[in-house]
C-alpha cells in the first residue's frame, strides 16, 4: 500500500477560502440559503466552510444541518459491512430555502443521489447545490457533478481518496491510496 | 459492533449485552426519523415482512405494522381468527404457505410458549417474537428499557420493582432478563400465588408489600392481571387485590421520592392503577408506545440488514 499527498494543508486552506468566496458570491448575505454537511465526513468540511463565511465575511444567522443518508442508500444488504448511521440535526425547515449540499468527495454520486431523496423528508426545497472538496471526475454512476469543487482527481477504482482533518486525524491533508 | 449477534429475535435470552446497545443506538436514529415531518425512510423497500398474530393485539400489532411502514417495507397481515387455522393447518404449513409468496421476515404472536424458537428451526424467514404465550415479549422489553434510559439516562445501577400478575406475564420474564442484562437490580412484586415458584434463581428479588417496594424502586412497571390466562382463581377477588398491589395517587404522593411509572397496556384503569396515576407526570405510559415504533423499527432494520441478497 503506498500513498500520495493530492493536497497540503496550506493548499486546503487556499481552497476553503476559494469555495466560501464563491459561495458568497451565488448566495450573498445567505437569506434563503442553509448549508447541509452530509454525514459522516462532509459534516467537516461543512463546519470549516461556516466558519470562513462567520469570520471572513462577518455573516450571521447562518444556518447549518447535519444530514446522514444511511437509511437512504442503495446498497442496503448488498455491502459486505453492515451500514452504520450517524445522526442527522436539522433544527430548520428546508422548505423554499437554497440548499448547499457539502461533501469531502463527490465519487459515484450515490451518497449525493441518497442525500437528495433524505432532504425531502424535511420538506421541498428552492434549490440544491453540491460541494465537494475532491471531485472524482471519470468515476461517476450517475449523472451528477459539483456546483462547487475543491479539486478534480483522476484516480482509478482501485485507489482510494482520504480526507483528513485536523479536528478528526490531527492533520489537514488529503491522500491518494493506492493498493 | 454493527452487527447483531443473531438471526431472529426470538427472546433477550439469547441477546447480548451489545446487542441490545446496538438496538437502542439505531433506535436513536429512528426516533429522531417517526418526528420528522415525512416519517418514512426507503430502506427496507425490497422487503417483505408477514405479521402472524395467533392471539388477540392491537397496540403490537399496530406498532410492528408501522414500524415496518416506515422502514418501507411490503407487509402483510394475517390473523388466526379468520384463516385456515380454524380449518386445521399445521403452523409449519400455514407460515411455508406464506412464505413461497417471497416474505423475508415474519413478525408472530402464539399463544404457545416456544413457538417462535419451533418456527425459526423449521422454516426459512427472520424471526420476531411479538409474543409467546408466557414466555417472552422481547420487543416490549427492549422499549421498556430504552424508555427507562431515555427518562433516567441509563438503566445500569437502576432499581425497577415489576408488579403484579408475574405468573403469566411474558413482559415481566423478558424484563427480567433484559434488565439483569443491562446490570440494573429487579424486584418483583404481587400475591404470592402470582409470582412463580423459584424466580430467585433468575437473581430477582420477591416482595409482597407493594409500599416496601415503592419505597425502594427508581421504576414501578405496573402489570395487568391476566384473567384470560387464569384457569382458576388466584386471588380472593378483583377488589381486594387492587387494595394490596393497585398503585393510587395517595400511595405515590406519601412516597419519598419521585418514581417512573411504567404500564405495557392495556391498563386496566382502577385495577393496577388509578386513573390520576396513569395520567400522571410519574408515568411515561405513553411514552413507552411511541419509543415502541422507533425500537421495533431498529429490530427489523437490523435483522433485515443481515438478509443476504
Amino acid at each position: 500500500m503506498s500513498q500520495k499527498v493530492l493536497l497540503t494543508s496550506k493548499e486546503i486552506d487556499i481552497i476553503l477560502h476559494r469555495l466560501a468566496c464563491q459561495l458568497v458570491e451565488n448566495h450573498t448575505d445567505f437569506k434563503d440559503s442553509v448549508l447541509i454537511g452530509i454525514q459522516p465526513r462532509g459534516v467537516y468540511l461543512a463546519e470549516r466552510i461556516l466558519n470562513i463565511l462567520q469570520k471572513e465575511y462577518k455573516l450571521k444567522d447562518l444556518k447549518l444541518g447535519h444530514l446522514d443518508i444511511t437509511f437512504y442508500r442503495d446498497d442496503f444488504r448488498r455491502s459486505d459491512k453492515p451500514l452504520e448511521a450517524n445522526k442527522t440535526k436539522i433544527d430548520f425547515v428546508v422548505e423554499d430555502k437554497r440548499v448547499i449540499f457539502i461533501d469531502d468527495v463527490l465519487y459515484t454520486g450515490r451518497s449525493t443521489r441518497a442525500a437528495l431523496t433524505a432532504i425531502q423528508s424535511f420538506g421541498r426545497p428552492k434549490e440544491i447545490e453540491l460541494m465537494s472538496l475532491i471531485d472524482r471526475r471519470f468515476s461517476r454512476h450517475l449523472p451528477i457533478q459539483p456546483d462547487y469543487s475543491g479539486r478534480q482527481v483522476d484516480a482509478i477504482n482501485e485507489e482510494k481518496v482520504a480526507v483528513n482533518w485536523k479536528e478528526n486525524e490531527g492533520e489537514d491533508v488529503v491522500y491518494l491510496i493506492s493498493k | 459492533m454493527s452487527e447483531l449477534s443473531v438471526n431472529h429475535l426470538l427472546g433477550i435470552k439469547y441477546l447480548k449485552k451489545e446487542d441490545i446497545k446496538l438496538i437502542f443506538k439505531t433506535a436513536d436514529h429512528f426516533k429522531e426519523v417517526i418526528n420528522r415531518p415525512i416519517k418514512k425512510v426507503p430502506s427496507l423497500r425490497d422487503i417483505t415482512i408477514a405479521n402472524l398474530f395467533f392471539e388477540n393485539s392491537t397496540r403490537t400489532r399496530l406498532s410492528f405494522e408501522l414500524a415496518e411502514k416506515r422502514l418501507s417495507a411490503d407487509v402483510i397481515n394475517f390473523s388466526a381468527a379468520s384463516s385456515s387455522v380454524k380449518k386445521g393447518e399445521t403452523l409449519i404449513d400455514t407460515v411455508n404457505n406464506i412464505l413461497s409468496m417471497k416474505v423475508d421476515m415474519v413478525v408472530m404472536r402464539h399463544p404457545n410458549p416456544g413457538a417462535g424458537i419451533f418456527l425459526s428451526k423449521h422454516v426459512k424467514a427472520s424471526i420476531i417474537n411479538a409474543g409467546d404465550g408466557a414466555h417472552e415479549h422481547p420487543t416490549q422489553a427492549l422499549l421498556d428499557s430504552y424508555s427507562i434510559k431515555e427518562r433516567l439516562g441509563g438503566v445500569k445501577g437502576k432499581k425497577v420493582v415489576i408488579v403484579g400478575d408475574i405468573l403469566h406475564s411474558r413482559v415481566a420474564l423478558s424484563n427480567i432478563f433484559a434488565l439483569k442484562l443491562q446490570g440494573a437490580e429487579v424486584k418483583v412484586c404481587g400475591p404470592k400465588t402470582l409470582i412463580p415458584k423459584h424466580i430467585e434463581s433468575l437473581g430477582v428479588k420477591v416482595e409482597t408489600d407493594l409500599r416496601k417496594a415503592l419505597e425502594w424502586c427508581d421504576v414501578a412497571n405496573m402489570l395487568r392481571v391476566q384473567n384470560e390466562r387464569m384457569e382458576i382463581s388466584y386471588f380472593p377477588s378483583t377488589r381486594e387485590y387492587t387494595q394490596q398491589f393497585g398503585l393510587n395517587k395517595k400511595m405515590l404522593d406519601s412516597l419519598n421520592k419521585e418514581i417512573v411509572i411504567m404500564h405495557p397496556g392495556p391498563i386496566n384503569r382502577g385495577v393496577e392503577i388509578t386513573s390520576d396515576v396513569a395520567d400522571s407526570e410519574n408515568a411515561i405510559i405513553l411514552d413507552q408506545v411511541q419509543n415502541g415504533v422507533a425500537v421495533r423499527m431498529a429490530v427489523i432494520y437490523l435483522l433485515a440488514s443481515k438478509i443476504k441478497q
